[in-house]
């Protein structure tokens, strides 16, 4: 019992000190034009977004193939596989865009800033910046907040993009729905809300990813044993939150 | 200057510092020495609140620093130079912008000033050709130096060494130690050198202080320090092959 009371204390004083993380970087955003932020902020766009490009297309296109694939194999029974368009693109917008999106970027970025700041803490430079008075979320933090919180909506939209592409060329060669007809039907039914919801939903997930990833660097202990154990654990609990929140978006948008 | 009042901290179950009290005066090296996990380097970051006591309290200039809020906090850290045991650079930027960067961050000085005193203050660690050099590019002493220079880049008042010569050649780190000296002598900055390296604590100290089981069981000048009759010192002195009749006099087996 002791025990289960002891990691429940430590559940929340993490989930604590990760509130107040995010607080003090929300609150470090008004420093973000000062020109040497707006170019760590552009490096950092760079990191995240670009670097990771190539593994999300490739994840993107094989999304919308399975799901196109899938849908039209069922659908194919009811003679109704002209309409996999409409599935893939809901598909995409609602869930999948973001969600593999927050997924790919918890374990390509997500993991990398744990290790960097992890690094950085058990090397003595996030102290060595306490030392200058130059304060380490302001520095560190607020930059890859901003960076993620812009292109993780921007790589979720060319998530479903590049989905929706990829469905359409199942649907073409494997299904025989011609172009035309997946794109026409893939466009009508779409919502504007199924963007919006997406979007937000992207938006959060890049910034779980940074605080949960910032906060197990900086509270890396124990060497490079350390650093290996808070990248896991940024992984892990990104992983775990995106789900679950992801959820509770869906719901509150969808069920009223 | 710099007062511990009766100062306690655990880690763990250990008292690391256990009632430590001792005040450092302006303009003095002040060497802290002992074994590993003495509680040298706590000592270190109590003075600059990387660390806070349990019980008892740090006096920076009569303030009061481990319950200093936020912008007093900052205000008494500005005091500071603080190098690390390994010199902290950051990694991603060169030695130039690591030197820079508390000029770039907490001064409003253009960038051809900030890069004449960059450049001055690289010369005075004899690193004047390396700025552009990354820390990965540069050797273990070199890092220290460019660490040095960053930490007196805004000419503090006070500057913190963190074992400067440990891990380096000995003509490393006596110009390592003729650099702290050189501070004192010419700016009149205070330090504040936590080493194992006897050499160099006898060399540059003022005064010498022997930390053991979290208590200060010598502090000395450093005549004194190689007099004193402790046991704990004497076996310290004695495993540096320094005698009693003077520091440089190595009794070598």
């Amino acid at each position: 019992m002791g025990e289960i009371g002891r990691e429940m204390m430590l559940s929340c004083r993490t989930v604590g000190r990760g509130t107040l993380l995010l607080a003090q970087a929300l609150l470090s955003i008004r420093h973000m034009l000062k020109q040497r932020a707006r170019r760590e902020i552009i490096h950092q766009m760079f990191v995240s977004g670009i670097k990771s490009l190539g593994v999300i297309t490739v994840v993107a296109v094989f999304t919308g193939m399975i799901l196109a694939l899938q849908t039209g194999i069922a659908l194919r029974e009811y003679n109704q596989e002209v309409n996999i368009g409409t599935a893939v693109m809901i598909s995409m917008l609602r869930e999948m865009g973001p969600f593999m999106t927050g997924l790919i970027l918890s374990a390509c970025v997500g993991s990398a800033i744990a290790a960097q700041l992890g690094t950085m803490a058990v090397s003595e430079e996030v102290a060595a910046l306490e030392i200058m008075s130059i304060d380490p979320v302001r520095f560190l933090v607020m930059p890859r907040l901003v960076a993620m919180g812009i292109m993780t909506p921007v790589l979720s939209f060319y998530t479903c993009i590049m989905g929706v592409l990829g469905g359409g060329v199942v649907g073409s060669t494997q299904l025989g729905v011609a172009w035309a007809a997946y794109m026409d039907n893939a466009t009508r039914y779409a919502d504007t809300k199924d963007l919006y919801v997406g979007i937000f939903k992207a938006f959060l997930f890049g910034i779980i990813i940074t605080v949960v990833s910032c906060h197990e660097g900086f509270s890396t202990t124990q060497g490079a044993v350390g650093v290996g154990a808070a990248t896991r654990r940024s992984v892990i609990v990104s992983f775990l939150l995106i789900l679950v929140i992801g959820y509770y978006v869906t719901r509150l948008f969808y069920i009223s | 200057m710099i007062t511990f009042e009766n100062v306690t901290k655990r880690l763990g179950n250990r008292a690391v510092l256990d009632g430590l009290s001792v005040q450092i005066e302006k303009g003095e090296t002040f060497v802290i020495v002992g074994s590993s996990g003495m509680g040298k380097s706590v000592t270190l970051k109590h003075m600059v609140r990387l660390m806070t006591p349990d019980s008892g309290r740090v006096l920076v200039g009569g303030e009061c620093i481990s319950e200093a809020k936020r912008g007093d906090l900052e205000r008494i850290r500005e005091r500071f130079g603080y190098l690390f045991q390994g010199g902290a650079l950051l990694a991603w930027l060169s030695v130039f912008e690591n030197v820079a960067l508390p000029l770039r961050e907490k001064t409003a000085l253009g960038e051809d000033e900030i890069s004449e005193k960059v450049l001055a203050t690289l010369k005075l660690v004899e690193m004047e050709k390396d700025g552009d050099k990354s820390p990965s590019e540069i050797s273990g002493g070199m890092r220290k130096r460019a660490g040095l220079a960053r930490a007196i880049i805004r000419n503090p008042e006070i500057v913190l060494y963190d074992e400067p010569t440990s891990g380096l050649d000995p003509v490393t780190s006596r110009t390592i130690d003729a650099l702290i000296e050189n501070l004192r002598r010419e700016i009149g900055v205070t330090s504040i050198v936590v080493t194992h390296d006897l050499h160099s604590a006898l060399s540059i100290g003022t005064r010498i202080a022997m930390l053991h089981n979290g208590k200060i069981i010598e502090l000395s000048t450093p005549d004194e320090f190689i007099k004193s009759s402790c046991p704990e010192v004497q076996s310290f002195l004695e495993s540096q092959f320094i005698t009693k009749k003077g520091p440089w006099e190595r009794k070598l087996k």
